[in-house]
């Protein structure tokens, strides 16, 4: 996508900025896809992208938001073909969330958890960004290629439901796994994938 | 994190949660769902990563082989 011949990177550089994203990536597939071990491998494939992809990055612009366009459309494709289904491991979020020590927590993380995925994958990830990766709506539009009214409205709508669900205590268990919900969830992918207008840094591997 | 900071949070009105609500006006989940996302940055990062990090050079000596190329 980049037609401008970028200034070279610094190999050494990039990688040590790659790494240093490593946990926001991690922190960021989990939340999009919820289970801890394919959001690794989803870092893991993202990485590898990112690497062959370097004369791409653009030296002193965000490694972070780059390197989330590579993941989240590595998530995309990954979802469309089915290896992902937003499914939600009680045993391991069980064991991984446990709230910070000494702050009281009024929501459990793993409901938290749970109300996340249960959320449309675009309504999902523009919360992630903004409300927990803290991209500005900005950022946030660039990373998922949309107009930045559409996040706001996206994130707008996440909160809604998330202030409805976590104050009834009414988190459905089970909505992501039937299949109604997943062939809606897959055209609500096709939408989301269709807005992938701005930067794509990879894409050849489709 | 760092850049926590969101303007329009604090100014834009908050659909209120009767879980409890924030004196900015954020609902008690904003807060959760940022620790949810620290609390896996915050993880130490698992040796394959580690690993994957180191091998990404290694194609490339592997193939020029020899030292300065810098195609």
């Amino acid at each position: 996508m980049s037609s401008q011949p970028a200034p070279a990177a610094d190999p050494v550089e990039f990688k040590r900025e790659l790494t240093a994203v490593v946990p926001h990536l991690r922190a960021f597939a989990r939340g999009l896809c919820g289970r801890p071990d394919m959001a690794d491998d989803l870092v893991q494939e993202t990485l590898m992208k990112a690497w062959a992809a370097q004369e791409r990055f653009e030296p002193g612009t965000s490694m972070r938001a780059w390197t989330f366009v590579i993941l989240r459309n590595a998530y995309l494709t990954d979802m469309r073909r089915n290896r992902f289904r937003g499914e939600y491991d009680e045993n391991v979020a069980e064991r991984i969330l446990t709230a910070p020590a000494g702050q009281e927590e009024p929501i459990h993380l793993s409901d938290m958890h749970r109300a996340l995925l249960t959320l449309p994958p675009e309504r999902r990830e523009a919360l992630l960004l903004v409300g927990a990766g803290g991209f500005s709506y900005e950022e946030a539009a660039n990373i998922c290629g949309c107009a930045v009214g559409t996040i706001k409205s996206r994130v707008g709508r996440a909160r809604a439901t998330l202030n409805a669900m976590l104050a009834d205590g009414d988190i459905p268990r089970r909505s992501i796994d039937d299949d109604t919900a997943h062939r809606a969830i897959l055209e609500e992918l096709d939408d989301v994938a269709a807005g992938n207008g701005l930067a794509e840094p990879t894409n050849g591997r489709t | 994190m760092d850049d926590n900071q969101n303007p329009k949070q604090k100014s834009a009105p908050q659909v209120r949660a009767d879980k409890g609500e924030k004196p900015m006006g954020q609902p008690q989940w904003a807060d959760s769902l940022r620790n949810l996302y620290d609390s896996v940055v915050d993880e130490p990062i698992p040796d394959s990563f580690k690993d994957l990090l180191e091998q990404l050079d290694e194609p490339d000596k592997k193939k020029s082989g020899k030292d300065g190329g810098d195609a």
